[in-house]
């Protein structure tokens, strides 16, 4: 069945002849693609897993800390607390080209006047349970950047993966078929039409040469000179 | 020059304020959407939510997933680890594999 029309012409069959061929080899380039994708994001989930588990101890411990401290002091002695944070976090975004996917790369920068000081308060009026989960946080905060950059990573990965495998299973199993009937329909349409011209030529040379030998009153003739004898 | 923000609940997210991240404490899920829309647009590259939270809003989170900016990360709350960070991980890899490989058997 030919599902498209094309004409059966030899222009059209070169025309076919060079789809499928540069069908087949984008579809063995996206393949090897999409196999190198799959290795490198799987590595990465493997990494966010162990990764986000560290630091969802962590923050859970924090939270503690934080929940502890809540019983002692008053909710408004914690706000003024943490009024006016001493540090501040930006961060720079680059990318990372892995497979032409770009993954982003971020880079913190503290701008606090002493990078290992995160607590904005005095130590008298508040709880040491606050400190402690400040202290876990401040840590955790590096695991915590990298757990988003990979994160992150993963998300854009599997969205890449997707449209790769449906661009190879679309290869695959539509393009590169059709494109093939398509060169099947049209060898044999050339072959039909050369052969249906074979045959009016050799029809044709028949009737020049009945017209020129006059073969046929000829042998009508012969038997008659057969009987004869 | 990127920002971090967080958002929840206040008992959740206070501490980072401390470490000079942008805190935001809101629960009331519309007012978190506009939150995470705004924040989106306004340059910043790491956006940590609670999970409690982001149950709420899953739809906006999830339009932020194909774009490279912002980051939307679930960290458990004050209240507990839903476990919601983990099974987003978890979607992606079925989104990517067809099916589930690495978390299988650590879930039961």
């Amino acid at each position: 069945m030919a599902a498209s029309h094309v004409n059966p012409t030899r222009m059209e069959l070169t025309r076919q002849k060079k789809k499928l061929q540069t069908a087949l080899k984008g579809h063995k380039l996206l393949k090897d693609k999409r196999d190198e994708l799959m290795r490198s994001f799987l590595d990465l989930v493997r990494e966010d897993k162990v990764l986000r588990e560290e630091v969802e101890a962590e923050i859970k411990k924090a939270n503690k800390s934080f929940v502890l401290a809540g019983s002692q002091m008053s909710k408004e002695a914690v706000s003024v607390a943490f009024m006016a944070p001493k540090q501040e976090v930006s961060v720079d975004v680059s990318t990372k080209n892995v497979m032409s996917v770009e993954i982003p790369v971020f880079k913190t920068q503290f701008r606090g006047s002493d990078e290992g000081d995160f607590y904005p308060y005095g130590y008298a009026f508040t709880s040491a349970d606050l400190d402690e989960g400040v202290g876990t946080l401040s840590k955790l905060l590096p695991k915590l950047l990298k757990l988003a950059e990979s994160e992150k990573s993963c998300q854009l990965m599997a969205a890449e993966i997707e449209k790769t495998r449906r661009r190879v299973n679309a290869l695959e199993h539509v393009l590169i078929p059709q494109t093939q009937e398509n060169i099947r329909y049209i060898t044999m349409k050339l072959d039909e039409n050369e052969r249906s011209s074979q045959v009016r030529l050799m029809k044709v040379k028949d009737m020049m040469l009945e017209d020129a030998h006059h073969y046929k009153e000829r042998r009508d003739a012969e038997p008659l000179k057969e009987d004869v004898s | 020059m990127y920002k971090i923000a967080v958002m929840g609940d206040w008992d959740s997210i206070y501490g980072f304020k401390a470490l000079g991240l942008d805190t935001y404490p809101v629960t009331d899920p519309e007012e978190a959407e506009k939150t995470l829309h705004t924040l989106a647009e306004d340059q910043t590259a790491v956006i940590y939510i609670t999970e409690a939270l982001a149950a709420q809003i899953e739809k906006a989170i999830a339009s932020y997933s194909e774009s490279p900016l912002p980051a939307i990360i679930l960290i458990p709350g004050a209240s507990g680890n839903t476990g919601e960070g983990l099974a987003l991980v978890k979607k992606s890899v079925e989104q990517a594999v067809g099916s589930d490989i690495i978390f299988g058997t650590a879930s039961q």
